[in-house]
């Protein structure tokens, strides 16, 4: 028992990594039509810019929170405005080779400059030991990474579900060309839903620092399991996003914890049923598949 | 209201090589209904798609209220006032009935229902304020297209196939609709397979055949040579 209730932490807390990254691939992916495979580049540009912003300014995770995602906000609108817009009229074979082109040259880039090992990253003060509830020893970071990454998903759902704006995304990402129809101007949010998606993703690389490896590689398996997760919650689905994000989180930390080295396996065992017995994921559109 | 006419003048349209419509000239005066009718593949939606500017493989001119809509984007032409209701319906799982109806911008104050209107109009679509949109029946579901852009103020519906998988007392109740906003000197392009539903609500009628207009003609005379026409359609 005791094992189960860590193992479900450690997952809730792996969970919330995937969770954030995918939001911001579905948001984009429903607004723009885009597919970003950057996406574990900026995962790891955000973890890498933690521990560049420590060693340069000396500014820890909770200054490197907010800092480091603002700025993966703009790195998003500024990848949007020089590059991506230009996808969205052509055959999508050139999105793949677009975002798959700047992870290359992002990693490589780190890697260039930075090297191949891993930067330190320490757990930040004040969650650093570990908490004992029973006979239950949970570590802080994790306790805060998993409510830290719950109350963030329930606030971007509650902006996508009680504003304007969020009725707006929600309707574009269902179907952008008739919200075009119906009279949205959908390009107006294009640019920043993609640095909002790019900003989650960045974030989520800050929120791994401190309990992962930070190199320039790290983002190469999380793109990996960030699609599984995508595929099993249903593409284009908001809510399939999350809770696919939460539950491949937690069948990682089971299969680490009960199966070891077939953990890995037992995600992408779970996409291939959710494939075979809904195709179009947990929560995509019945059309999608067809 | 609205003094606005709809104006096509020799369109044309592509799916890369192939032609799909050819020198299509159409005109719809305000308040007046006007169906396209032919059998599929004949071009009725891509000519709907190429007047809101979905479909941007085009030449010719659509002039609405006297302006050329030129290369202007779809979004701007639903602001000017042309509404679409697709023949998928078009509504959206991921929002809620009422959403539906709010989602569109207000484009035109004096034209634009209210919501308290829809709701009295369509009692059901008050009912089923707080479910997701595609929860409702087909019937329901083709009403709540046609309020959502009845709401926005549009003065002219693009209507796709209204009629089409319903029961006969729906279409009777969107002839129904159709005939009262009529009234209101609101605009309608309809497509419609159904020729019997189309000529209860029309005062005009194009023949679309092989991306062509064949003929043109008043709802009296398409109504004496229905079966000719029909069987000349091959429908």
């Amino acid at each position: 028992m005791t094992a189960f209730i860590q193992y479900t932490l450690q997952g809730l807390a792996l969970g919330g990594f995937y969770a954030l990254a995918a939001l911001g691939l579905a948001v984009i992916f429903g607004v723009l039509g885009v597919v970003n495979f950057s996406h574990g580049a900026c995962y790891m540009l955000g973890a890498v810019g933690a521990a560049l912003l420590l060693d340069a300014t000396g500014l820890g995770f909770w200054a490197a929170l907010p800092i480091i995602t603002v700025a993966m906000f703009l790195f998003g609108v500024l990848l949007e405005r020089l590059f991506v817009q230009w996808l969205l009229r052509l055959d999508p074979l050139y999105n793949f080779l677009l975002t798959f082109g700047i992870t290359l040259f992002l990693v490589d880039f780190v890697k260039r400059r930075y090297g191949v090992s891993s930067l330190p990253y320490e757990l930040p003060a004040g969650l650093q030991g570990r908490v004992n509830v029973g006979s239950v020893s949970l570590s802080s970071y994790q306790i805060f990474v998993a409510v830290f990454s719950v109350a963030l998903c329930l606030a971007v759902w509650l902006l996508l579900t009680k504003t304007r704006v969020g009725m707006i995304v929600r309707a574009s990402t269902e179907d952008a060309e008739r919200s075009r129809a119906l009279g949205i101007n959908v390009g107006r949010w294009v640019t920043p839903v993609f640095g909002f998606g790019i900003a989650l993703a960045g974030l989520a690389g800050v929120l791994r620092a401190p309990t992962g490896s930070v190199n320039a590689d790290m983002g190469s398996f999380f793109i990996i399991i960030l699609f599984a997760v995508v595929v099993i919650g249903g593409l284009g689905s908001i809510l399939g996003a999350v809770v696919a994000g939460f539950l491949v989180g937690l069948v990682e930390a089971y299969g680490q914890g009960y199966a070891g080295s077939f953990s890995q396996v037992l995600i992408f065992v779970l996409m291939a049923v959710v494939i075979l017995v809904r195709p179009s994921g947990l929560f995509g559109r019945e059309e999608a598949a067809s | 209201m609205s003094d606005q006419t709809l104006e096509i003048a020799g369109l044309s349209a592509w799916y890369g090589e192939a032609k799909v419509l050819t020198d299509v000239d159409l005109r719809v005066e305000p308040g007046e209904v006007v169906t396209l009718v032919g059998r599929n593949g004949a071009g009725k939606t891509t000519l709907l798609r190429s007047v809101m500017g979905l479909h941007r493989q085009v030449e010719g001119t659509v002039t609405w209220g006297g302006d050329d809509l030129g290369k202007a984007s779809a979004d701007k032409r639903a602001r000017a006032g042309i509404g679409w209701v697709p023949d998928d319906r078009g509504i959206y799982a991921t929002l809620t009935v009422a959403e539906n109806l709010l989602l569109p911008p207000v484009t035109s104050k004096a034209d634009a229902w209210s919501l308290d209107q829809v709701y009295e109009q369509f009692p059901v679509l008050h009912e089923r304020r707080d479910f997701p949109g595609t929860k409702l029946s087909g019937g329901e579901q083709q009403m709540l297209a046609i309020a959502r852009v009845l709401r926005m103020g549009s003065t002219l519906l693009l209507l796709d196939e209204p009629s089409e998988g319903l029961a006969p007392v729906i279409v009777q109740r969107i002839g129904e609709i159709i005939r009262q906003i009529k009234s209101q000197g609101v605009s309608v392009l309809l497509v419609e397979q159904n020729v019997k539903f189309a000529s209860t609500v029309a005062d005009r009628h194009y023949l679309l055949a092989q991306g062509r207009v064949v003929e043109s003609l008043d709802n009296d005379s398409f109504q004496s040579r229905t079966t000719e026409l029909l069987e000349y359609l091959g429908m």
